[in-house]
Protein backbone atom coordinates (compact mmCIF):
# COMPACT_ATOMS: atom_id res chain seq x y z
CA UNK A 1 0.00 0.00 0.00
CA UNK A 2 1.12 3.50 -1.09
CA UNK A 3 0.60 6.66 0.65
CA UNK A 4 -2.50 7.94 -0.92
CA UNK A 5 -3.99 3.92 -0.52
CA UNK A 6 -3.36 4.87 3.21
CA UNK A 7 -4.51 8.30 3.55
CA UNK A 8 -7.84 6.82 1.63
CA UNK A 9 -8.43 4.01 4.50
CA UNK A 10 -8.06 6.01 7.52
CA UNK A 11 -9.68 8.91 6.44
CA UNK A 12 -12.48 6.73 5.30
CA UNK A 13 -11.82 5.02 9.07
CA UNK A 14 -11.85 8.40 10.71
CA UNK A 15 -15.15 9.79 9.35
CA UNK A 16 -16.81 6.53 10.58
CA UNK A 17 -15.23 7.16 13.94
CA UNK A 18 -15.96 10.59 14.29
CA UNK A 19 -19.69 11.22 13.19
CA UNK A 20 -21.05 8.41 16.08
CA UNK A 21 -19.10 10.89 18.19
CA UNK A 22 -19.92 14.01 16.92
CA UNK A 23 -23.88 13.95 15.42
CA UNK A 24 -25.68 12.97 19.11
CA UNK A 25 -23.90 15.31 20.96
CA UNK A 26 -23.92 17.99 18.25
CA UNK A 27 -28.23 17.57 17.91
CA UNK A 28 -28.84 17.12 21.19
CA UNK A 29 -26.83 19.79 22.95
CA UNK A 30 -29.28 22.01 21.10
CA UNK A 31 -32.26 20.42 22.16
CA UNK A 32 -34.49 20.32 25.34
CA UNK A 33 -34.74 16.77 25.79
CA UNK A 34 -37.76 14.91 27.53
CA UNK A 35 -37.09 13.70 30.98
CA UNK A 36 -37.28 10.25 30.42
CA UNK A 37 -34.40 10.88 28.20
CA UNK A 38 -32.29 12.36 30.05
CA UNK A 39 -33.33 10.08 33.28
CA UNK A 40 -32.71 6.67 30.42
CA UNK A 41 -28.84 8.75 29.98
CA UNK A 42 -28.14 9.27 33.79
CA UNK A 43 -28.10 5.66 33.65
CA UNK A 44 -25.77 4.69 30.85
CA UNK A 45 -22.51 5.68 32.56
CA UNK A 46 -22.68 2.73 34.83
CA UNK A 47 -24.57 0.33 32.24
CA UNK A 48 -21.46 1.02 30.19
CA UNK A 49 -18.34 0.69 32.74
CA UNK A 50 -20.17 -2.47 33.62
CA UNK A 51 -20.18 -3.98 30.22
CA UNK A 52 -17.26 -3.08 29.15
CA UNK A 53 -15.44 -4.56 32.76
CA UNK A 54 -17.60 -7.83 33.33
CA UNK A 55 -16.39 -9.51 30.39
CA UNK A 56 -12.97 -8.62 31.53
CA UNK A 57 -12.96 -9.93 34.52
CA UNK A 58 -15.47 -12.97 34.64
CA UNK A 59 -13.90 -14.41 30.65
CA UNK A 60 -11.24 -15.98 29.08
CA UNK A 61 -11.08 -13.39 26.09
CA UNK A 62 -9.28 -16.53 23.66
CA UNK A 63 -11.74 -18.56 23.93
CA UNK A 64 -15.22 -16.43 24.76
CA UNK A 65 -16.05 -18.39 27.73
CA UNK A 66 -16.65 -18.51 31.38
CA UNK A 67 -13.52 -18.36 33.31
CA UNK A 68 -13.79 -18.14 37.40
CA UNK A 69 -11.00 -16.80 39.31
CA UNK A 70 -8.77 -14.88 36.87
CA UNK A 71 -6.21 -12.75 38.37
CA UNK A 72 -7.75 -10.13 36.80
CA UNK A 73 -10.77 -10.88 39.29
CA UNK A 74 -9.05 -11.61 41.71
CA UNK A 75 -6.64 -8.53 41.83
CA UNK A 76 -10.40 -6.83 41.21
CA UNK A 77 -11.40 -7.80 44.75
CA UNK A 78 -9.32 -5.57 46.93
CA UNK A 79 -9.11 -2.74 44.26
CA UNK A 80 -12.43 -2.69 44.30
CA UNK A 81 -12.46 -2.33 48.35
CA UNK A 82 -9.75 0.37 47.68
CA UNK A 83 -11.60 2.67 45.97
CA UNK A 84 -15.40 2.38 47.88
CA UNK A 85 -13.12 3.21 50.97
CA UNK A 86 -10.83 5.91 49.40
CA UNK A 87 -12.48 7.56 45.78
CA UNK A 88 -8.85 8.05 44.58
CA UNK A 89 -8.76 7.41 40.97
CA UNK A 90 -5.12 7.55 41.20
CA UNK A 91 -4.82 5.41 44.16
CA UNK A 92 -6.61 2.96 42.93
CA UNK A 93 -5.13 2.80 39.40
CA UNK A 94 -1.94 2.33 41.55
CA UNK A 95 -2.67 -0.43 43.70
CA UNK A 96 -4.51 -2.06 41.31
CA UNK A 97 -1.17 -2.52 39.20
CA UNK A 98 0.94 -3.17 41.81
CA UNK A 99 -1.27 -5.81 42.80
CA UNK A 100 -2.01 -7.62 39.19
CA UNK A 101 2.08 -7.41 38.84
CA UNK A 102 2.28 -9.12 42.49
CA UNK A 103 -0.30 -11.45 41.18
CA UNK A 104 1.94 -12.41 37.95
CA UNK A 105 4.37 -13.92 41.06
CA UNK A 106 2.32 -15.43 43.06
CA UNK A 107 -0.86 -17.10 40.79
CA UNK B 1 -20.26 28.10 32.63
CA UNK B 2 -17.70 30.55 30.76
CA UNK B 3 -17.40 31.18 27.53
CA UNK B 4 -13.73 32.09 27.21
CA UNK B 5 -11.09 29.90 27.14
CA UNK B 6 -10.10 32.07 30.42
CA UNK B 7 -6.46 33.38 30.64
CA UNK B 8 -5.95 30.92 34.04
CA UNK B 9 -4.10 27.36 33.48
CA UNK B 10 -6.50 25.75 35.99
CA UNK B 11 -8.57 24.02 32.72
CA UNK B 12 -5.35 23.06 31.96
CA UNK B 13 -3.93 21.70 35.19
CA UNK B 14 -7.38 19.49 35.79
CA UNK B 15 -7.25 18.42 32.63
CA UNK B 16 -3.71 16.81 33.05
CA UNK B 17 -4.97 15.73 36.58
CA UNK B 18 -7.94 13.71 34.84
CA UNK B 19 -6.05 12.42 32.18
CA UNK B 20 -3.18 11.00 33.65
CA UNK B 21 -4.73 7.69 34.76
CA UNK B 22 -6.12 7.06 31.05
CA UNK B 23 -2.60 8.15 29.94
CA UNK B 24 -0.59 5.68 31.37
CA UNK B 25 -3.27 3.03 30.41
CA UNK B 26 -2.83 4.20 26.89
CA UNK B 27 0.90 4.09 26.99
CA UNK B 28 1.66 0.27 27.00
CA UNK B 29 -1.66 -0.05 24.70
CA UNK B 30 -0.20 2.25 22.30
CA UNK B 31 2.67 0.25 22.31
CA UNK B 32 1.72 -2.77 21.51
CA UNK B 33 -0.48 -1.39 18.49
CA UNK B 34 2.77 0.37 17.00
CA UNK B 35 4.74 -2.99 17.46
CA UNK B 36 2.19 -5.02 16.05
CA UNK B 37 1.52 -2.31 12.96
CA UNK B 38 5.21 -2.74 12.50
CA UNK B 39 5.09 -6.56 12.04
CA UNK B 40 1.66 -6.21 10.16
CA UNK B 41 4.13 -3.84 7.26
CA UNK B 42 2.81 -0.42 8.26
CA UNK B 43 5.55 2.16 7.86
CA UNK B 44 5.81 4.47 10.80
CA UNK B 45 4.26 7.12 9.07
CA UNK B 46 0.81 5.40 8.46
CA UNK B 47 1.05 4.42 12.40
CA UNK B 48 1.15 7.89 12.84
CA UNK B 49 -1.46 9.31 10.22
CA UNK B 50 -3.74 6.02 11.54
CA UNK B 51 -3.26 7.36 15.34
CA UNK B 52 -3.87 11.17 14.46
CA UNK B 53 -7.03 10.56 11.63
CA UNK B 54 -8.99 7.45 13.96
CA UNK B 55 -8.16 7.64 17.77
CA UNK B 56 -9.77 4.83 18.46
CA UNK B 57 -8.15 1.97 20.16
CA UNK B 58 -9.54 -1.61 19.28
CA UNK B 59 -11.09 -0.61 15.99
CA UNK B 60 -7.11 0.09 15.39
CA UNK B 61 -5.80 -2.74 16.44
CA UNK B 62 -8.94 -5.24 14.44
CA UNK B 63 -7.70 -2.74 11.23
CA UNK B 64 -4.13 -3.70 11.65
CA UNK B 65 -5.55 -7.64 12.06
CA UNK B 66 -7.14 -7.01 9.35
CA UNK B 67 -4.35 -5.42 6.73
CA UNK B 68 -1.93 -8.35 7.95
CA UNK B 69 -4.90 -10.70 6.57
CA UNK B 70 -5.15 -8.99 3.52
CA UNK B 71 -8.85 -7.34 3.91
CA UNK B 72 -9.88 -4.64 1.77
CA UNK B 73 -10.02 -0.92 2.88
CA UNK B 74 -14.37 -1.03 2.75
CA UNK B 75 -14.64 -4.02 4.80
CA UNK B 76 -12.02 -2.45 7.31
CA UNK B 77 -13.72 0.69 7.31
CA UNK B 78 -17.54 -1.23 7.67
CA UNK B 79 -15.36 -3.10 10.63
CA UNK B 80 -14.60 0.45 11.90
CA UNK B 81 -17.98 2.12 11.97
CA UNK B 82 -19.70 -0.95 13.85
CA UNK B 83 -17.01 -1.15 16.47
CA UNK B 84 -17.31 2.84 16.71
CA UNK B 85 -21.06 2.56 17.14
CA UNK B 86 -20.89 2.77 21.12
CA UNK B 87 -19.71 6.00 20.62
CA UNK B 88 -23.22 7.23 20.10
CA UNK B 89 -24.40 6.54 23.43
CA UNK B 90 -21.38 7.98 25.21
CA UNK B 91 -22.21 11.37 23.15
CA UNK B 92 -25.44 11.12 23.34
CA UNK B 93 -24.80 10.97 27.54
CA UNK B 94 -22.23 14.02 27.38
CA UNK B 95 -24.63 15.99 25.46
CA UNK B 96 -26.46 16.28 29.20
CA UNK B 97 -23.56 18.53 30.28
CA UNK B 98 -22.85 20.43 27.34
CA UNK B 99 -25.84 21.91 26.25
CA UNK B 100 -26.00 25.10 24.74
CA UNK B 101 -22.44 24.95 24.30
CA UNK B 102 -21.57 26.57 20.98
CA UNK B 103 -20.85 23.81 18.02
CA UNK B 104 -17.44 24.59 17.12
CA UNK B 105 -17.00 23.31 20.63
CA UNK B 106 -18.58 20.47 20.05
CA UNK B 107 -17.39 19.65 16.77
CA UNK B 108 -13.79 19.71 18.55
CA UNK B 109 -14.69 17.84 21.81
CA UNK B 110 -16.29 14.86 19.84
CA UNK B 111 -12.83 14.01 18.48
CA UNK B 112 -11.44 12.93 21.87
CA UNK B 113 -14.76 10.83 23.11
CA UNK B 114 -13.67 7.38 23.54
CA UNK B 115 -14.55 4.92 26.37
CA UNK B 116 -11.58 5.91 28.83
CA UNK B 117 -12.42 9.79 28.40
CA UNK B 118 -15.93 9.24 28.69
CA UNK B 119 -15.99 7.66 32.00
CA UNK B 120 -13.36 10.39 32.97
CA UNK B 121 -15.22 13.25 32.11
CA UNK B 122 -18.84 12.00 33.15
CA UNK B 123 -17.97 10.88 36.66
CA UNK B 124 -15.98 15.07 37.10
CA UNK B 125 -18.99 16.73 35.36
CA UNK B 126 -21.73 14.97 37.70
CA UNK B 127 -19.13 15.84 41.07
CA UNK B 128 -19.93 19.45 39.22
CA UNK B 129 -16.46 20.80 39.71
CA UNK B 130 -15.61 20.64 36.19
CA UNK B 131 -15.55 22.67 33.05
CA UNK B 132 -15.66 21.98 29.70
CA UNK B 133 -12.51 23.39 29.00
CA UNK B 134 -10.94 20.89 31.35
CA UNK B 135 -12.57 17.94 29.26
CA UNK B 136 -11.45 19.35 26.10
CA UNK B 137 -8.15 19.13 27.44
CA UNK B 138 -7.85 15.73 28.83
CA UNK B 139 -9.42 14.53 25.39
CA UNK B 140 -7.09 15.93 23.94
CA UNK B 141 -3.71 14.80 26.08
CA UNK B 142 -4.90 11.69 25.90
CA UNK B 143 -4.88 11.65 22.38
CA UNK B 144 -1.15 13.09 22.03
CA UNK B 145 -0.17 10.47 24.44
CA UNK B 146 -1.86 7.70 22.35
CA UNK B 147 -0.17 9.16 18.66
CA UNK B 148 2.93 9.32 20.75
CA UNK B 149 2.56 5.72 22.16
CA UNK B 150 2.13 4.24 18.77
CA UNK B 151 4.61 6.02 16.97
CA UNK B 152 7.15 5.02 19.30
CA UNK B 153 5.79 1.30 19.43
CA UNK B 154 6.33 1.43 15.46
CA UNK B 155 9.78 2.85 15.79
CA UNK B 156 11.12 0.83 18.55
CA UNK B 157 8.74 -1.53 19.65
CA UNK B 158 11.17 -4.55 19.35
CA UNK B 159 13.44 -3.24 21.92
CA UNK B 160 10.48 -2.55 24.85
CA UNK B 161 10.28 -5.35 26.97
CA UNK B 162 6.54 -7.06 27.17
CA UNK B 163 4.50 -5.06 30.12
CA UNK B 164 5.74 -4.61 33.58
CA UNK B 165 4.95 -3.35 36.63
CA UNK B 166 1.37 -4.63 36.09
CA UNK B 167 0.76 -1.85 33.54
CA UNK B 168 -1.84 -4.30 31.79
CA UNK B 169 -4.17 -3.24 35.07
CA UNK B 170 -4.09 0.82 34.60
CA UNK B 171 -7.38 0.72 32.70
CA UNK B 172 -9.26 -2.10 34.29
CA UNK B 173 -7.60 -0.14 37.67
CA UNK B 174 -9.19 3.16 36.34
CA UNK B 175 -13.04 1.56 35.48
CA UNK B 176 -13.26 -0.01 38.55
CA UNK B 177 -13.01 3.13 40.50
CA UNK B 178 -14.92 5.08 38.28
CA UNK B 179 -17.67 2.46 38.10
CA UNK B 180 -17.55 3.21 41.99
CA UNK B 181 -17.60 6.77 41.54
CA UNK B 182 -21.41 6.08 39.73
CA UNK B 183 -22.80 4.17 42.34
CA UNK B 184 -25.15 6.84 43.62
CA UNK B 185 -27.90 5.03 44.96
CA UNK B 186 -29.71 1.62 44.87
CA UNK B 187 -30.84 2.21 41.12
CA UNK B 188 -27.60 2.62 39.62
CA UNK B 189 -26.04 -0.63 41.75
CA UNK B 190 -29.15 -2.73 40.46
CA UNK B 191 -28.35 -1.45 36.66
CA UNK B 192 -24.99 -2.00 37.43
CA UNK B 193 -25.41 -5.39 38.17
CA UNK B 194 -27.55 -6.07 35.34
CA UNK B 195 -25.03 -4.78 32.70
CA UNK B 196 -22.57 -6.97 33.76
CA UNK B 197 -24.64 -9.89 34.07
CA UNK B 198 -26.10 -9.15 29.99
CA UNK B 199 -22.75 -8.31 28.80
CA UNK B 200 -21.21 -11.53 29.96
CA UNK B 201 -24.19 -13.36 28.69
CA UNK B 202 -23.90 -11.37 25.41
CA UNK B 203 -20.17 -11.56 25.13
CA UNK B 204 -20.10 -15.68 25.36
CA UNK B 205 -23.18 -15.89 23.49
CA UNK B 206 -22.51 -13.78 20.40
CA UNK B 207 -19.36 -12.77 18.62
CA UNK B 208 -18.06 -9.27 18.24
CA UNK B 209 -18.20 -6.18 19.98
CA UNK B 210 -22.39 -5.62 20.04
CA UNK B 211 -21.81 -6.27 23.35
CA UNK B 212 -21.13 -3.37 24.85
CA UNK B 213 -24.14 -1.71 23.55
CA UNK B 214 -26.32 -4.49 24.30
CA UNK B 215 -26.11 -4.53 27.62
CA UNK B 216 -25.60 -0.86 28.37
CA UNK B 217 -28.66 -0.36 26.52
CA UNK B 218 -30.96 -3.08 27.76
CA UNK B 219 -29.43 -2.65 31.40
CA UNK B 220 -29.81 1.10 31.34
CA UNK B 221 -33.64 0.44 30.17
CA UNK B 222 -34.46 -1.71 32.53
CA UNK B 223 -33.07 -0.04 35.43
CA UNK B 224 -35.24 3.20 33.76
CA UNK B 225 -38.74 0.97 34.29
CA UNK B 226 -37.62 -0.03 37.76
CA UNK B 227 -36.93 3.22 38.54
CA UNK B 228 -40.11 4.57 37.29
CA UNK B 229 -42.37 2.07 38.45
CA UNK B 230 -40.85 2.79 42.22
CA UNK B 231 -41.89 6.21 41.90
CA UNK B 232 -45.29 5.31 40.60
CA UNK B 233 -46.10 3.10 43.21
CA UNK B 234 -43.86 4.27 46.33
Amino acid sequence: MNFNDYLLLFCGMGAVTYLPRALPLLYLAHKKMPQWLVDWLGLIPVAILSALLAPLLFCDNATRTLQFGKPEFLVAIPTLAFALKTKSLGGTVLVGMVLYWLAGYVL
Amino acid sequence: MNETPGKSIKPLRQGATAAWPICIGYFPIGLALGVLAQKAGLPWWAVAMMSMLVFAGSAQFICVAMLAAGASTPAIIFTTFVVNLRHTLMSSALALYLTGVRRRFLALFAYGITDESFAVNMTRFRGGSWDRWSALITNHLANAVWILATLTGALLGQFVPPAAFGIDYALIGMFICLLVFQLQGRIYILTGLLAAAISVGWYLLIPGDSYIVGASVSAASLGYLLQRRKRRTG
